[in-house]
């Protein structure tokens, strides 16, 4: 038996007192570990997608829109823009690597996206089972897209007008599947990647059927060279200069858009940032909340108790051993409080991705503790012995004879 | 060797009190007689050093207790007193057994189990050793009280009204609890009461 124990027992006879204060500070500090957590996901999805791409050119409208809709696939995007238009671009000589895309369809959610071989590599894909496209119309798909539909080599699909289920079905051109990537816990697990002409050929082949009685055969071939479009332009320059010279060259001289994907995202990320600011105010609000609701059970237990402090006196117990038996009973609260609310944040953030697992590219969970939630201990110590400081004063200055007769 | 030398004390002007000089040897035994308002509870703190007399002096094996500072003042009373109230007080959220054990951890005695079980089995208690305080009957109380004051051997036993509340048969079995264990640990024992059914049984008694 020592003065820990008894803390410990104190803590657990008043099992209703202590969950409450438990449960208030697990609350607060779970809220706050939990944006820590969500943000720094959200952080590194965002930066683990970016794989190097300096320079996303769109059609004109808004350059964050570009960035979620060509490197996140999150957001739809601001138009197409002419294919001639966007390989001049290339042709820069701080112009290191140009991936075009162009996407509209899709297969019960997944996007249908044209491009090159460059775009999988990029994010240094490797097959799980069969090929690269060659031809037109073959497709590779992303291993969520895969596991999704129960998708095999040789099964074949046709696309969706538009991003989201339910649009026109393209069924005059059916899709094969001939490989399928590995997991990456990128973005490039809900893609279904095809060659640019594919997505030309499902498209053009709707101008000709929808216009078929208008056009004679030669207005179709001027229609196909001048309808050459794709959807945006990823870009990787050779050299730093190419970040500050060109993009504000294509804005500035062409009817394109162009928008620097570090750019959006710290804007984005401050955006969050704002609404997480909130929050955070909110659960360090509850945190205090709990530290009255810990202050509050110790004065009234100490009241109770009184005589029991009076008594421990008595059997020989120094001032300094009631300020440590105060102090741990409440500080024992506020890190076992710390305890839960990191644990708990964890199981909501891992439940959480389970959830949403097949609709983005959130596979990959991090539960190690952050360094910013280090922090979070020595914020619940001092709470715990704010919340101490007036049972320490009441029972450091206890009047043993008056205490033991009194009541 | 305990002596006190014209003891006086004052709350305020109207309740002032003087003591009778007290001289106790080890194994020796005194009663202390007095009606209410006497200032017998008053007497037994003193000499336990949880107040500071007005004037006079009480010596305990040559140490000058009234001169003690707190710090001081709290291992003698650690180590040489074990007080028994009338009304029995535990730490009501551990066991009778944690109680004892807590006590010795306190006073800085060996926690010693074996010895502690001994104990409560003298006082006929050893099968509640894991009961909550609060779950024993009055005269269970008492008992463990008893235990609970004398577990650190303390050199000096000062019981304050212990059997008053009892009846006949639980007075005197917390009667001849004391005054064995006063003996067997050759400790001096103090029963400040105005019960006078233990009048015929001390050979040494003083009148308040």
């Amino acid at each position: 038996m020592n003065i820990s124990r008894l803390s410990w027992q104190n803590i657990i006879s008043n099992p209703l007192h202590t969950a409450l204060s438990l449960l208030l500070m697990t609350l607060g500090i779970g809220i706050i570990s939990l944006l820590f957590l969500l943000n720094n996901q959200i952080e590194q999805q965002l930066q683990s997608n970016l794989r190097g791409v300096d320079m996303v050119v769109g059609s004109k409208g808004s350059p964050l829109q570009i960035i979620l809709s060509s490197i996140y696939h999150i957001d739809n995007p601001t138009g197409n823009i002419p294919y001639e238009e966007a390989l001049k671009i290339k042709k820069n000589p701080l112009v290191d690597i140009t991936i075009p895309l162009s996407f509209g369809d899709s297969y019960n959610g997944f996007r249908i996206v044209g491009t090159t071989h460059q775009y999988p590599d990029l994010y240094k894909m490797t097959l799980s089972k069969g090929r690269m496209w060659q031809t037109n119309l073959e497709v590779v798909l992303g291993n969520n897209v895969a596991q999704t539909h129960n998708l095999k080599i040789g099964d074949s699909f046709y696309g969706t007008h538009g991003l989201i289920e339910g649009g026109h079905i393209h069924d005059n051109y059916s899709y094969e599947v001939v490989g399928i990537f590995n997991n990456s816990t990128s973005v490039m697990d809900q893609l279904i990647l095809t060659n640019t002409e594919s997505v030309w050929q499902v498209h053009n082949h709707e101008t000709i059927s929808h216009q078929h009685d208008s056009l004679t055969n030669s207005d179709v071939k001027v229609n196909n060279s001048q309808e050459a479009m794709i959807t945006s332009l990823l870009v990787k320059f050779k050299n730093p200069i190419g970040i500050i010279q060109i993009p504000r060259k294509i804005n500035e001289t062409t009817n394109l858009q162009a928008a620097i994907p570090a750019l959006e995202i710290s804007r984005l990320t401050n955006l969050l940032g704002f609404g997480v600011q909130t929050i955070n105010i909110i659960a360090l609000i509850i945190i205090i909340v709990s530290g009255l609701s810990i202050f509050i059970n110790l004065y009234n237990s100490l009241k109770k108790r009184r005589y029991e402090l009076a008594l421990l006196r008595l059997h020989g117990a120094t001032k300094l051993q009631m300020v440590q038996l105060v102090l741990q009973e409440a500080t024992i609260l506020s890190l076992l409080g710390t305890l839960f609310g990191l644990s708990i944040s964890r199981i909501i953030l891992f439940l959480l991705s389970l959830s949403i697992k097949h609709q983005h590219s959130f596979s990959s969970i991090q539960l190690d503790l952050l360094g910013e939630e280090l922090w979070l201990f020595p914020i619940a110590l001092l709470v715990g012995i704010i919340a101490s400081l007036i049972p320490i004063i009441i029972s450091y200055n206890i009047n043993i004879p008056k205490t033991l007769y009194d009541d | 060797m305990l002596k006190t030398r014209a003891i006086r004390f004052s709350y305020d002007n109207n309740n002032q009190f003087s003591f009778p000089d007290i001289n106790l040897r080890d194994g020796e035994e005194l009663l202390i007689l007095g009606k209410s308002g006497v200032g017998k509870t008053t007497l037994v703190q003193i000499i336990a050093g949880l107040l500071k007399p007005s004037s006079g002096l009480i010596e305990y094996n040559g140490i000058h207790v009234n001169n003690l500072l707190a710090k001081k003042l709290d291992s003698y009373r650690g180590k040489h007193v074990g007080m028994v109230f009338q009304k029995p007080r535990f730490v009501k959220n551990i066991s009778v057994l944690d109680n004892l054990l807590l006590s010795l951890y306190l006073s800085r005695n060996k926690q010693d189990i074996e010895r502690t079980m001994n104990l409560l089995s003298q006082v006929d208690l050893s099968h509640k050793a894991n009961s909550m305080p609060n779950n024993l009957s009055q005269g269970e109380q008492q008992r463990a009280a008893i235990a609970l004051a004398v577990v650190k051997n303390p050199s000096m036993i000062l019981a304050d009204e212990p059997t008053s509340s009892l009846d006949d048969i639980n007075c005197q079995k917390i009667l001849n609890l004391l005054k064995q264990h006063a003996k067997s640990t050759n400790a001096k024992l103090i029963i400040i009461t105005h019960d006078q059914r233990l009048k015929s049984q001390f050979n040494k008694s003083i009148k308040l």
